[in-house]
């Protein structure tokens, strides 16, 4: 016996049969209504709660993950501003070294010029000649009444030209002795001049020290601000890594650029040291051998940046002591040389080769090499500059390399967070939807028993009218 | 602890790269048809060696035989080298290769005979002891066989892992008169060939030679 022929209550008649067993599921979904909805509720409830808990979960992950952000990235400005500050008071200590050390010897300079001045000034002073004391004597003969005596007449013309006489000498020594204050006043200017200038040198070291000093302070804010943990340095920081992430970034796709030329340079006459044929797990030796030899070049370059303490990937290096510094430096340093002269000598044996396979392509095809080769040193000796330079432009990766894995700390952390942040609001989404959704199949529910539910107001409302009017009157 | 294991994960993968043994070298064993009108397309022929010594990398192997009364032998091989690894090298040994060829194509007889047969096998030898990873036979011929009286050649060869690829297939007067005796003689090589366990195909315009590595 089929199932179908099971369903069939009402043999001949499907639709009663359909109609039958509609009613028989309506009366029973109504007898297990409020079973039934307890059930939808509870497993609504338990779906809401558990996306309600993740999405809790994922937040306080996310507030942890943008405190630790934080922290890191505080650490980082911290340590960044305190190595600017650092350069800025090397920078003072050397100006006051080179400049200020000789201010005591400037000083007795100064004070050399000054009594030197004095002194000048001093014997340039004008002294008012003294008055003669014959002079009241003469005015006294002058007045006296001549009354037509010659002798007194010839008397006072004598005193007359001697006085004029006198007075001539006396206008001569002043003149003279004017004319040495002069020359006097004329010798202390270049002494002037000098203590102009020392005190212009003075003034402009002053200054410089006023403007790093400036400096320092605005640096001085920036780093009280970062101790502080403000949010205004937090974002600071984070723009400031943004950039540094995207500028390092572009660099370091340059850099890649680079490495790939250099890779093309080297890798064919490789295979004339390694041989062509041979493989290492599915990748030429002479490919594989190439591109060691790229990454031993920037890892000398790391060494070399961090020795110089450029950078501070490995701070084991930076924490060297000085000699031993200087070894690592003139080691790499070799190294990084010897490696320069074999790339080198490989684009010039990659030219060589290349010029064989030409040649043996030409043989082969049958053909006659056309035309004259136009100055075909210039591609031999390009190869052998660009194999010689590209090591130590590869050497400067170091820079934007710890640029970019410090920024891409702070850069993931955001993303992360971002991407958390948005995971939270989906799951509280989904954890509201099944709330609704709850809702929604209890009214479904109700829908398909809506025959008995709306008996049942019937009954209901006979039994309570009243009820249900004071109930419309508060609503 | 920590440096040993950046140590270890370094070195992974030279260590996970060492064991590939996989030969990545190609063979290539060039059967020349010298029969009858067919020893005047050996100008062809010497163009499509050229253009294999061209596109053939250091480390493979190349062999070049004729096809004669009775071609299992490796007195029919006209030229055979395997590559030096170092380009220099290789270059020099495809102009000693290219030479040999130009003087077996200057001083070529033909042949009465055509076992085509017995130069597969032949080479099937040659390709397998040059430990080729990639192996290709190629037939410069009308692939219509005729042999000595008594040779038995009708059965099945084993060309496993060998791409079969049948040069300048020219039709003969008699396909003309019917075209299936040229389609019969192309099905029966290539059913022969796939029984073998080798893969068949056919390039009849010498313009796309690069069509023999495809595949």
């Amino acid at each position: 016996m089929s199932l179908t022929k099971l369903l069939l209550i009402w043999p001949g008649s499907p639709v009663l049969s359909i109609l039958i067993w509609i009613v028989v599921m309506v009366v029973l979904l109504y007898l297990a209504r409020t079973p039934a909805h307890k059930a939808i509720h509870s497993l609504a409830r338990v779906i809401h709660n558990g996306f309600r808990l993740m999405a809790r979960s994922v937040m306080l992950a996310e507030q942890k993950l943008v405190q630790r952000n934080k922290e890191v990235l505080l650490n980082a400005g911290t340590e960044s501003v305190e190595r600017l500050i650092e350069r800025e008071f090397h920078r003072v200590d050397a100006v006051v070294k080179r400049d200020l050390s000789g201010y005591p010897t400037l000083h007795r300079a100064l004070s050399d010029h000054a009594t030197k001045i004095d002194e000048d000034y001093r014997e340039s002073s004008e002294t008012p000649p003294a008055p003669p004391a014959w002079v009241g004597a003469v005015e006294a003969v002058a007045n006296l009444p001549s009354q037509g005596d010659g002798t007194v007449a010839t008397i006072l013309t004598e005193i007359h030209k001697t006085t004029v006489s006198q007075y001539k000498t006396a206008m001569d020594e002043h003149r003279k002795s004017v004319a040495e204050r002069h020359n006097l006043l004329k010798k202390m200017m270049p002494y002037w001049r000098r203590m102009a200038q020392t005190l212009e040198q003075v003034g402009k070291t002053i200054t410089g020290l006023h403007e790093r000093a400036r400096v320092i302070d605005n640096r001085m804010t920036e780093y009280e601000e970062i101790r502080e943990q403000t949010d205004k340095a937090a974002r600071m920081l984070t723009a400031s890594s943004l950039t540094q992430f995207f500028i390092s970034g572009f660099v370091l796709c340059i850099a890649i650029g680079g490495a790939v030329i250099n890779f093309n340079l080297i890798a064919l006459p490789m295979s004339e040291m390694v041989g062509g044929g041979s493989y290492i797990g599915g990748f030429k030796t002479a490919n594989v051998a190439a591109l060691v030899i790229i990454l031993v070049e920037v890892a000398m370059g790391i060494y070399l940046m961090e020795s110089l303490r450029i950078t501070r990937l490995f701070p084991i290096i930076g924490q060297m002591d000085d000699k031993m510094r200087t070894r690592m430096i003139w080691i790499t340093f070799s190294i990084l040389s010897v490696l320069a002269c074999v790339e080198a000598a490989l684009a010039f044996m990659r030219d060589q080769i290349a010029a064989d396979m030409q040649a043996l392509r030409q043989s082969l095809a049958a053909v006659e090499a056309t035309g004259v080769a136009i100055n075909s040193w210039i591609p031999t000796v390009g190869q052998m500059v660009m194999g010689f330079v590209l090591p130590f432009a590869l050497t400067f990766v170091a820079i934007p390399l710890e640029s970019f894995i410090q920024s891409s700390r702070t850069v993931l952390g955001v993303i992360t967070t971002a991407i958390l942040r948005w995971l939270a609001f989906f799951l509280r989404l989904l954890g509201n939807v099944s709330h609704y959704c709850g809702e929604l199949l209890v009214n479904i529910y109700d829908l398909f028993i809506f025959p008995p539910l709306w008996v049942e107001n019937l009954i209901r409302d006979k039994k309570h009218p009243t009820e249900i009017i004071v109930e419309e009157e508060v609503s | 602890m920590k440096k040993y294991l950046a140590l270890i994960l370094l070195l992974l993968p030279f260590l996970w790269g060492c064991p590939d043994t996989t030969s990545h070298s190609r063979g290539v064993y060039m059967l020349l048809d010298t029969s009858g009108t067919y020893k005047k397309e050996l100008k062809r022929a010497e163009a499509i060696i050229n253009y294999l010594l061209g596109t053939l990398q250091p480390g493979d192997s190349m062999a070049v035989a004729r096809i004669d009364s009775g071609s299992f032998s490796e007195k029919d091989i006209v030229a055979k080298m395997t590559f030096d690894k170092r380009p220099s090298v290789a270059n020099q040994q495809k102009r000693l290769f290219k030479q040999k060829i130009d003087d077996f194509v200057q001083t070529a007889k033909g042949s009465a005979y055509t076992d085509i047969t017995g130069g597969v096998l032949q080479s099937v030898e040659f390709l397998n002891e040059a430990g080729a990873g990639q192996k290709y036979i190629l037939i410069f011929s009308d692939l219509k066989e005729e042999l000595v009286k008594g040779q038995i050649r009708n059965f099945p060869i084993q060309v496993d892992g060998c791409n079969v690829v049948a040069l300048n297939v020219t039709k003969l007067r008699s396909d003309n008169v019917d075209p299936r005796e040229y389609y019969k003689r192309v099905a029966d090589w290539r059913a022969r060939v796939e029984a073998g366990g080798g893969k068949w195909r056919i390039v009849n315009d010498l313009e796309r030679l690069e069509n023999i590595f495809e595949g």
